[in-house]
């Protein structure tokens, strides 16, 4: 009796069914902060609305994560010349300025606590922290899913020729780096009306 | 989430028990019942949990209609139960409302969110479309076991001191948001709303996986339109899943950061007990918009399911072809982009804009027409069908009775002028069971009786089924008749005891009525509920593949599948799934190729 494939590698179809499901996901999660960003439109419409000023740490981050995202393009293409040293080194760069990201968040949080934009109140900052936390959040997940893919690489035994997950990782990573671009301008336009 | 899970290799057991050299190994109890990977198990862990659910859910209903049939009487069994809940023997308000939350939220998401959905698709899309598995059995055995998480942070939530969250299913803020606004709003209401992320999570795995499976893994021949109705239909409701649960989260996000860390996103201008609250600037009114976003199409998302499986079991039922293949699926589709138009139907007497108003009116009388549509096609499907009076088959008819007594009484409430006046009537309460609840039970109910057999390899017993459908459908419209009558009238809803106001303490032998005819209902759900476990273990046995004469995929497998599915090679599809009563024969299995002198559909 010959074995059964569950899901098939060898599918004729133009995408793999996991990719796909990953663009379904982005779908749904579109769709949170769409629904976040228009209560945020919504509310910045009522009394005592106070609109909030970036730190510009959040600059130094959005640097750090358009470099990882560039990372993990060139991490998937020395996969695909089966350059696993090259691979391995961008792979953990990838992952370092995505951890770089979450820090300098966090300081950018810091600062705005500082200049008493915090939970009281009413405003556009109690958006940013829920919306660039929750944003953070996201790229923590995909932090782990990296994780996960470095140390297959660094022990697994059974050598690995599809990069099926490599490009799912990789366009996880560039969404929600245009997912920052996306809040980003936001709260740049309408955060500081 | 990227999921790096790679090729899932998975060994079938063969029922020949022909075992070869390479490692075929035994599935152990935990990796074959408990933490399973295959669709039919994880689809089976659904529906039994469902049912505990239920059970729970609508006990629940007959606790407060106790109180609301004989809110003078005592019993003293339940302050034996409830202990200060029901303090000498009469439902406290604070639990009356508790009740009443949970009730909703059970029945709603976890019985006929994940209950039903969570189960026929699990069950039925890889077996209708031909595929082995999920797209991702992992992804699909995490959203049974974030399901299972959610079920029991919120069964917890029953235990805790303060009692469950009480602030109604919508959980509307500023009640929701106020720890001070009662117990039911303390502890219990932040399980409630982690629960209910755990749900939205445990909704989207699922939800993910269905839609990328019905795209993307259907075997050769399988075209979209060759698909039976029922996987059309989990299509939908797994899209409209995607797009709106995530809003729910956001609004339920929002919600938690304004219970516990201070913030004003959904509340201002609060005096509560004599103390002024600082918050400002909030507004309930968003956290409505955010919450009916995902909420309407909530109700598609309970609806289609059971439309999509009765569409399947009254065209194998009636031995004819589903009448309007094709304005099935546009109906399909066109209840699916309305779905998400009409959210503001539930917020006419918010002090919406009467403009905007009259725009959903349009939008959510225009659903009728899809609806009216799919009930032509049924009523049309059965019409001088040689129709086999199975229990699948009757609580089909009996779903279709349901669409359309609880539809027409939509088009009232459709009408934001009309819906002023009943709007938080009696009137509501009777629409919205009998549509959604009651209608989308029966298509649950016949989901079952028609695939037990597929699921179990037995049948449940005929003779209780028969008596579990005839009480059902006749205690239905029993309860909730005379709803209606009592919201025309402007009975309220919420109140728990209407004997202070003249005006509808008249309707007490009404109440009376309704309660016992609840109570009959329960029982017999539990009849089925033992029909059910007794049939799994001592069921009459499956003699054939094929027991109803059906032309989809799922009857060609064993009749105790593996994982896997079929044994040799998928089956290849060359027509569609609705060949019954045909050049003379009765039933032409998808499989069969076209013979070269049939005729044309």
């Amino acid at each position: 009796m010959k074995k059964l494939e569950m899901v098939s590698n060898a599918t004729t179809k133009k995408m793999h069914p996991h990719k796909f499901t990953l663009w379904v996901a982005m779908g749904s999660l579109i769709m949170m902060f769409a629904g976040l960003t228009s209560a945020f439109i919504v509310k910045s419409n009522q009394a005592g609305w106070k609109p909030v000023t970036l730190p510009s740490v959040f600059w130094a981050s959005t640097v750090a994560i358009l470099i990882s995202s560039g990372a993990i393009i060139l991490a998937l293409r020395s996969f695909k010349e089966r350059n696993m040293a090259r691979y391995r080194l961008l792979m953990i760069v990838t992952l370092l300025l995505g951890a770089a990201f979450i820090g300098l968040q966090w300081v950018g949080f810091e600062k705005l606590w500082e200049q008493q934009i915090t939970f009281k109140g009413s405003g556009a900052g109690q958006f940013l922290y829920v919306i660039f936390g929750l944003h953070a959040l996201h790229v923590a997940g995909g932090i782990v899913a990296l994780l996960v893919l470095v140390a297959k690489a660094f022990v697994g035994r059974v050598k690995i020729y599809s990069s099926v997950p490599i490009e799912i990782a990789a366009t996880y990573w560039h969404f929600v780096d245009l997912l920052w671009i996306y809040l980003l301008v936001f709260f740049l336009v309408i955060g500081q009306r | 989430m990227s999921e790096t899970t790679t090729v899932q290799v998975v060994e079938v057991k063969h029922a020949a028990t022909h075992h070869e050299e390479h490692g075929h190994h035994e599935q152990s109890f935990i990796s074959k019942y408990i933490f399973s990977m295959d669709h039919k198990t994880i689809g089976k862990q659904f529906l039994i949990t469902g049912i505990v659910w239920a059970i729970i859910g609508g006990f629940f209903s007959v606790l407060f209609r106790l109180q609301l049939g004989y809110p003078e009487a005592t019993f003293p069994i339940l302050e034996t139960l409830f202990g200060k809940w029901a303090k000498g023997g009469q439902i406290q308000p604070e639990f009356y409302y508790s009740l009443v939350t949970m009730h909703g939220t059970i029945l709603v998401f976890f019985v006929l969110t994940a209950g039903l959905s969570g189960t026929f698709a699990n069950i039925l899309i890889p077996l209708q479309i031909g595929a082995r598995d999920m797209a991702s059995p992992f992804l699909n055995m995490l959203s049974y076991w974030f399901f299972f998480l959610a079920g029991v942070v919120m069964a917890a939530s029953i235990f805790v001191q303060t009692g469950p969250a009480s602030g109604g299913w919508t959980m509307y803020p500023p009640l929701s948001a106020l720890r001070q606004a009662g117990d039911g709003q303390k502890i219990g209401t932040d399980l409630w709303l982690v629960s209910m992320a755990l749900f939205v999570v445990s909704s989207l795995l699922g939800g993910l996986n269905y839609i990328s499976t019905i795209l993307n893994m259907r075997t050769k021949g399988m075209s979209m339109t060759r698909l039976p109705l029922p996987i059309w239909a989990m299509f939908f409701t797994a899209v409209l899943g995607v797009l709106s649960f995530p809003v729910l989260l956001s609004g339920a996000i929002l919600l938690l950061f304004d219970r516990n860390l201070g913030t004003s996103f959904f509340l201002s201008d609060i005096v509560i007990n004599g103390e002024v609250l600082p918050n400002e600037g909030g507004s309930a009114i968003l956290y409505q918009h955010l919450f009916w976003f995902l909420g309407h199409p909530e109700v598609y998302i309970i609806l289609l399911p059971a439309m999509g499986m009765v569409s399947e079991i009254l065209s194998v039922n009636s031995r004819k072809p589903i009448f309007g293949y094709m304005a099935m699926l546009g109906s399909l589709f066109a209840i699916a982009i309305l779905a998400f138009l009409v959210w503001a139907h539930h917020m006419f007497v918010t002090g919406l804009n009467p403009f905007l108003g009259s725009v959903f009116v349009l939008l959510t009388l225009l659903i009728a027409v899809p609806s009216a549509i799919k009930v032509f096609n049924w009523l049309t499907t059965i019409w001088r069908g040689n129709i086999r009076f199975t229990p699948a088959a009757l609580f089909a008819i009996g779903f279709v009775s349901l669409f359309i007594s609880g539809g027409l009484t939509g088009i009232f409430l459709g009408n934001s002028t009309i819906d002023i006046h009943l709007h938080d009537t009696m009137f509501v309460v009777a629409h919205f069971h009998i549509v959604m609840g009651v209608a989308s039970m029966f298509g649950m109910f016949a989901g079952v009786y028609h695939w037990f057999p597929k699921m179990f390899g037995r049948y449940l017993n005929n003779t209780l089924g028969y008596i579990h459908f005839w009480v059902t459908i006749a205690g239905s419209y029993l309860i909730f008749w005379p709803m209606h009558y009592q919201g025309l009238a402007g009975v309220p809803r919420r109140y728990l005891d209407k004997r202070g106001w003249v005006n509808f303490n008249q309707f007490g032998e009404l109440d009376k009525f309704i309660t016992v005819v609840s109570i009959i209902v329960f029982v017999v759900q539990i009849v089925f509920v033992v029909n059910f476990f007794y049939s799994i273990y001592k069921g009459r046995k499956l003699r054939t593949e094929n027991p109803w004469g059906a032309n989809t995929l799922e009857w060609t497998t064993p009749i105790n599948p593996g994982h896997g599915n079929w044994e040799g090679d998928i089956p290849e599809v060359h027509r569609w799934p609705y060949d019954y009563a045909k050049d003379g024969r009765e039933f032409i299995p998808q499989t069969e190729p076209v013979g070269a002198s049939e005729s044309k559909h």
